[in-house]
């Protein structure tokens, strides 16, 4: 069991909820148990291997997991685990054409 | 000591007043914001803040780098600009705004895109960069050309109703140097999976909150006090009230930093982001004048508009809603027995939505509406609503 805070971009998948209890003990775990109750949110956290896209970062308290022992780290009832997502907004400025589309 | 003899004329003493007598900031602190310059890439959501108070703080000289106009969709967030700067470059407005707020800064404008060939020599002439742009190519490049320079990066961004703030390539009191945005995300997301503002949105409040954090981390650098934001991220979530604290540490992998580092100059940050091969396949492109004959001539075809609903309630020119997001979801939906025209708000994501529809389905007959909605409306229904 382990508390999980969803980012706003995310929240729409999980019916607006911002912070989600899961049953798992370590943060592998954690993850899949989410995408199965939010299926929608796999696509944004899980590349076409599975694995944690390296542009969305997991912390568990104040640690990356990258730091810790990735998708083995451990969770508790006590956890409390952030997903952490690349955003870019800010303005536009951007080198030959507009990326994401205004 | 005499006025005379103090760096600071008599009316920046005054202006300055309620910095001098901050115990520990002081004049000494002042001055050094005086001597330094601060580079604000985008003078957006985030730059407007930043660039109104480093400016008030009297930071001695500023530059700031965007290629954009003036538009009335800015104004909700960016407090630099108002109804009479419409159409105008940004940079030039943001400069007679801040000359006006503070006579003694000396503002430098760069009216242009940064890129791999300018930003190295933008960006040399000054001590701290305050990076507020909004695409990921960009944040790449800021990052990569601050890391080759040794210039310390003070990041912002926004979505919605989060920010993140942190500082990157910080010199450290021991001589090392803090982690940079590849330590924090070693890569980028893949077009389209990550909205931008201009398609998620963003509450107009946020970025002057989190550029104004950005201006307190830019003048903590340059005066030294406290400790700057280096190493850790900071994450603002408005909706809950909640901020949290990460730590960032450097990797070993990192290409630009790590133990074998690979990047030696600027790379192509389009390709690097994955953007270059999508770029490189073109699609079919469709005038709003063309499409203006194909309405009168009365021949058949679909209109498909690939934007958001409350995009659609403000103003539509009767295509059928199918938002980007959903679009492979609703093929079936979508003709091949004629031409179909699918348009967004300026025609980028209805041009991702022919590439994702072409590459999985194999439609041969999508034809993109140039310059999108707002393109239409100029040429055509110059009545209708812009946003």
């Amino acid at each position: 069991m382990a508390t999980v805070i969803i980012p706003t971009p995310l929240r729409k998948f999980t019916q607006n909820a911002s912070r989600l209890k899961v049953e798992a003990s370590d943060i592998g775990n954690a993850v899949r148990e989410l995408t199965e109750q939010f299926p929608e949110l796999k696509k944004h956290l899980l590349d076409d291997q599975g694995l944690i896209r390296s542009y969305v970062n997991i912390f568990v308290g104040e640690e990356d997991i990258r730091n810790l022992h990735q998708e083995q780290t451990a969770v508790n009832a006590d956890s409390v685990v952030s997903i952490v997502p690349a955003i870019a907004g800010g303005s536009i400025q951007s080198l030959k054409m507009n990326y994401h589309g205004l | 000591m005499a006025y005379s003899s103090l760096p600071f004329s008599k009316e920046e003493l005054g202006r300055y007043n309620r910095h001098i007598i901050i115990p520990g900031f002081g004049i000494a602190s002042q001055q050094k914001l005086k001597e330094a310059k601060v580079l604000v890439i985008g003078s957006g959501g985030l730059g407007s803040p930043a660039l109104l108070y480093l400016t008030a703080a009297g930071v001695g000289t500023i530059g700031i780098v965007d290629f954009d106009l003036v538009d009335d969709s800015n104004l909700q967030r960016q407090v630099l600009f108002d109804v009479r700067e419409i159409g105008q470059p940004k940079v030039e407005a943001a400069r007679k705004r801040l000359e006006a707020l503070n006579p003694h800064v000396q503002i430098k404008i760069y009216n242009a895109h940064l890129n791999s060939e300018n930003a190295l020599d933008i960006l040399r002439d000054y001590d701290v960069i305050a990076d507020g742009t909004d695409n990921f190519p960009t944040r790449y490049l800021v990052n990569d050309a601050c890391v080759l320079l040794d210039k310390p990066n003070v990041y912002a961004s926004i979505f919605q109703f989060e920010g993140q703030v942190s500082v990157f390539n910080l010199r450290l009191k021991d001589g090392r140097r803090g982690p940079n945005y590849r330590d924090l995300y070693p890569s980028p997301p893949p077009p389209g999976l990550v909205p931008s503002c201009a398609e998620g949105g963003v509450l107009g409040v946020l970025p002057g909150i989190i550029g104004s954090m950005q201006a307190l981390e830019v003048i903590k650098i340059i005066t030294g006090l406290g400790e700057p934001l280096s190493g850790r991220l900071f994450l603002f979530d408005a909706l809950q009230f909640e901020t949290r604290t990460f730590r960032v540490s450097p990797r070993a992998d990192n290409p630009i930093s790590g133990s074998h580092p690979e990047i030696k100059a600027l790379v192509d940050y389009e390709q690097f982001c994955g953007m270059k091969a999508v770029e490189e396949k073109p699609i079919k492109e469709l005038s709003a004048r063309e499409l203006y004959d194909l309405q009168v001539r009365g021949e058949k075809f679909q209109l498909i508009d690939v934007r958001e609903p409350h995009e659609y309630q403000i103003v539509q020119i009767g295509g059928e809603l199918i938002p980007v997001g959903t679009i492979t979801e609703h093929a079936d939906q979508i003709r091949r027995d004629r031409k179909v025209i699918l348009h967004c708000k300026s025609g980028a994501r209805s041009a991702r939505a022919i590439r994702e529809l072409e590459s999985k389905f194999g439609f041969e007959n999508l034809y993109n509406l140039t310059g999108g909605i707002l393109a239409y409306i100029d040429q055509v229904q110059p009545e209708l609503t812009k946003y």
